[in-house]
């Protein structure tokens, strides 16, 4: 256990569904195997993409204030808001300029483009190798786990509830097989229409 | 070893610290005191490799009240938190890290507390402890704790970690100390 990936826990997980895009965390911060908060949320926004980053919770904490900056002065300078791939690419970059001393992360971003009306569904490695997905991406210390409930749960053009139960199950089952992960969970689903509905899953607190 | 425990009341955050200070196998002093008032409603509590943590924290100290000096605004409790964390955060990828754990207990209005790690992992909680004592009174704390204590109620919980600590830390510790911060600043209680 002395990976810093897996010291504090924690995973997410990131889908396409039809016209609508959703991406849940879970909330638990962890010391080895004791908790030490059960709120903890990975799943930051920027204007219309939404971010989740797993690993080190203190890279989280840097990388996702250093990119609430970056994303802030990009809308200042360039007069609009920023498009899903941009943000992919923006984490990305961040990510390899510290190639050589990485920060610790494993980030998912997950919006709509305004323009084309594309969902869009991106994860990264921590030195920032983009895997751009038509289906779901998974992160964190339950990432097997994740894979296995989203490869048999998953079908193509879901609506957004149907999103919802799909990314909830997900989460939660793959959670009941890692030690590290859980607390409870927090779901997003993002509509082309704009709409964000925000969730809250209950789940064992052991 | 040194014992770092933090209770957040409904009107005031408790900092429990042990009064034990050792070096290797003496008993160095038995009357340590591990808070420093940082400004006037914010207390930050600390534990670690000893040097690194005397300095890390009035480093802070300094430069929060030289923000208050020169901004005429002293920096609430959460901005202290930031700032510390920061700092660790920084620390970490240097030469030679800043070993230190923190508490950071404020009132701005209504009270809050915040636990900081040598990583710079920055948590606000309703309660809080580092090191090996977080393995004797986490469950304490989740089994007693709730949102509308007291301060006498504080104090009764605060008792109750320090008997399990008592009763099964295998180092004497030499009994602790409480601080109490509320809105009229902080304070060594009794």
């Amino acid at each position: 256990m002395s990976n810093p990936s897996e010291i504090n826990g924690g995973s997410a997980v990131a889908m396409i569904g039809k016209d609508c895009v959703a991406i849940a965390c879970d909330l638990r911060l962890g010391l080895q195997s004791v908790t030490v908060s059960g709120d903890f949320e990975k799943i930051f926004q920027y204007g219309g993409n939404f971010v989740a980053f797993t690993g080190l919770a203190t890279d989280v904490q840097t990388v996702s204030t250093e990119l609430r900056q970056k994303h802030a002065l990009y809308e200042m300078v360039e007069e609009r808001s920023m498009e899903p791939n941009t943000a992919a690419h923006l984490v990305s970059s961040m990510l390899y300029s510290r190639r050589f001393a990485p920060w610790f992360v494993g980030p998912l971003v997950a919006g709509i483009n305004s323009t084309t009306g594309e969902p869009y569904v991106c994860s990264f490695d921590s030195i920032g190798s983009m895997d751009v997905s038509h289906d779901f991406v998974v992160t964190g210390t339950a990432t097997n786990q994740l894979y296995g409930m989203a490869e048999s749960l998953y079908e193509k053009d879901m609506s957004p509830e149907q999103l919802f139960e799909t990314i909830s199950q997900t989460l939660l089952c793959a959670a009941d097989r890692d030690a590290i992960t859980g607390s409870g969970g927090l779901v997003y689903v993002i509509e082309k229409n704009g709409k964000v509905t925000k969730k809250l899953l209950k789940s064992r607190q052991d | 070893m040194d014992i770092l425990l933090g209770i957040r009341t409904q009107n005031e955050v408790l900092l429990i610290t042990s009064r034990s200070l050792a070096r290797g196998i003496s008993v160095l002093k038995s009357d340590d005191v591990k808070v420093l008032e940082c400004n006037k409603h914010t207390a930050l509590a600390f534990s670690g490799e000893p040097g690194d943590t005397t300095n890390f924290v009035e480093f802070i100290r300094a430069n929060v009240r030289l923000y208050g000096f020169q901004n005429k605004q002293e920096l609430t409790t959460h901005a202290v938190a930031s700032y510390a964390r920061k700092e660790l955060a920084t620390s970490l990828r240097s030469r030679k890290p800043y070993q230190v754990n923190i508490l950071v207990a404020g009132h701005n209005g209504t009270p809050e507390l915040h636990w900081i790690d040598y990583l710079g992992t920055n948590v606000t909680l309703p309660y809080a402890a580092h090191g090996y004592a977080s393995y004797y009174v986490l469950s304490t704390l989740d089994r007693w704790w709730t949102e509308t204590l007291t301060l006498e109620e504080g104090l009764e919980l605060a008792r109750k970690c320090i008997d399990e600590l008592e009763k099964r830390m295998p180092i004497d510790f030499k009994g602790c100390n409480i601080h109490v911060v509320d809105q009229n600043g902080v304070r060594l209680h009794e």
